[in-house]
């Protein structure tokens, strides 16, 4: 069998390692002497980006109402079967609102196919990545803790705007 | 001195020594995860105490009270043996290492290390060769692949670096004349440190201390990724601690002895001249010991988290291709330097 040829050779400075061994040290020397990046979270929190997928939530609008006509989009629509809605009537005409509207926070995957399919834009991924429960009844989120005033949400919705 | 008086002064060494070492490990520890951290942009441990200083004393309370866990197909004998093996050859090192000049206290004549032996360097490399025993039992007696694959990739590494590695020291002794390691220091008095005389000897002795402790990036026994985590695999608890204190322990002596042979040991070139008093010249000269030690653990360190893994066959043949010829040319010159510089 014929030996396969290096695609690219090396210098004779190169070959001598020493040089270049000498040239990686000084690089990771530099490094131990650059500012740090990690953050240390519980005292320093992280303001993610308008692109971030936190936990959904319901847009709640000025008065107090929620944006969700409870059409059933985001429960058809979401891959791990987290959600749950049950629509009753308003008093307005042709308006329906979530009587009850459920998310599974264990079984929710965060893929934003809710806030994607929602004509309302009622459902939105938030920027909250502390997500903490001690047993499953607490991870299933009503609509107490879902509904978030639309004045918190205001990045996430102009993203959306702008790039769905 | 009669024989109570050297005992009592030998034990008293002894003991500070072993101390000296134990300190210096958890020490190193600390050290190590904070020098990673920074070349990575982390912070490094920063919880446990003050700039996470306590961190160690976490990890050994963690250690201590884990489960000892000994594989039902073991050697039980040769696997609770194979750590104490380690460990025994690292700390018995140390006993030739001179720390500084003579020194005179209280009356009495103590030379500053363990015991001056004449043949201090065969002794060196004699226990340090016998470490791998260590690695090699505890890999073959643990009963598992792994872990035999492990022991077994250590002796090989071994046979490949040891003859370059008693190559170059052989350049050492060639200009100290002697082979007891406080003769080696006073050879290289004012600028004549081995380093600059010998370069190549000295390089190629720094990388086979590199072997020799098994550190990245030679830490082929120990291979997480292929061999998930090599000779100590079975191995959990204090019987960990161990291997890795011995580890530790290895580098202190790797680094303690590339001082002694290559730069000057305890020496600062021409601080005689300077006039200060014999206390302060000793003390500093201890200090200069210490610093030039601790600036060899930091290379380890540095280096570490610079130069990738090799692989097997290419330690191999870097021992053999490489660092063997280099060693036998820099016993040449060094006969040169004799031959024609009287040195």
């Amino acid at each position: 069998m014929e030996l396969k040829k290096r695609e690219k050779d090396l210098t004779v400075w190169q070959k001598l390692y020493i040089p270049e061994i000498v040239k990686g040290l000084a690089l990771t020397f530099k490094t131990m002497l650059r500012p740090k990046v990690t953050m240390e979270y519980p005292e320093v929190k992280f303001e993610p980006p308008s692109s971030y997928r936190g936990r959904p939530v319901l847009v709640q609008e000025k008065n107090g109402v929620e944006r969700c006509v409870a059409c059933g989009l985001c429960s058809r629509v979401c891959p791990a079967l987290a959600i749950e809605v049950q629509a009753a009537e308003t008093e307005l005409e042709k308006e329906r609102y979530p009587q009850k509207f459920e998310i599974n926070m264990i079984r929710c995957i965060f893929c934003g196919f809710c806030e994607e399919v929602c004509p309302e834009e009622a459902i939105v991924m938030s920027k909250d990545y502390e997500l903490v429960f001690t047993n499953r009844e607490e991870a299933i989120f009503g609509k107490d803790k879902l509904l978030v005033p639309v004045e918190q949400l205001k990045d996430r919705i102009e993203f959306l705007r702008k790039f769905k | 001195m009669n024989i109570a008086e050297i005992v009592i002064i030998s034990l008293i060494k002894i003991i500070l020594v072993v101390v000296m070492i134990l300190g210096s490990v958890v020490f190193l520890v600390y050290f190590e995860r904070k020098i990673s951290a920074w070349i990575q942009y982390r912070r490094g441990p920063n919880r446990v105490g003050w700039k996470g200083i306590l961190q160690t004393t976490a990890d050994v309370m963690k250690l201590l009270l884990k489960e000892d866990i000994v594989p039902a197909a073991s050697n039980k004998t040769l696997h609770t043996l194979a750590p104490i093996i380690a460990l025994f050859v690292a700390f018995s090192t140390y006993a030739v290492i001179p720390f500084g000049p003579d020194v005179t206290i209280f009356g009495y004549h103590i030379k500053l290390m363990v015991a001056d032996v004449n043949i201090g360097v065969l002794y060196v490399l004699a226990l340090t060769s016998l470490g791998v025993y260590g690695i090699t039992f505890a890999g073959w007696s643990s009963g598992s692949k792994y872990s035999l694959l492990g022991g077994i990739r250590s002796s090989a590494q071994m046979i490949s670096y040891e003859v370059s590695m008693g190559f170059s020291i052989a350049g050492v002794l060639l200009l100290a004349q002697s082979l007891s390691p406080q003769e080696i220091v006073l050879a290289q008095s004012g600028w004549k440190w081995n380093a600059i005389l010998q370069p190549i000897g000295f390089i190629t002795f720094l990388v086979s201390a590199f072997a020799e402790t098994n550190r990245l990036p030679f830490d082929l026994p120990e291979a997480e990724p292929e061999l998930v985590g090599g000779y100590h695999t079975e191995y959990s608890s204090m019987k960990f601690a161990g291997f890795f204190l011995a580890e530790y322990a290895n580098m202190i002596i790797a680094s303690a002895m590339i001082v002694t042979l290559y730069f000057g040991g305890w020496q600062i070139p021409y601080i005689d001249k300077l006039g200060l008093s014999v206390t302060l010249t000793t003390l500093l000269q201890v200090g200069a010991f210490f610093l030039k030690v601790i600036f060899f653990l930091f290379f380890f360190m540095w280096v570490r988290w610079s130069i990738p893994r090799f692989r097997y066959d290419q330690l191999m043949s870097l021992g053999w291709k490489v660092m063997f010829p280099l060693s036998v040319l820099n016993i040449i010159w060094v006969a040169c330097l004799i031959m024609f510089f009287n040195l």
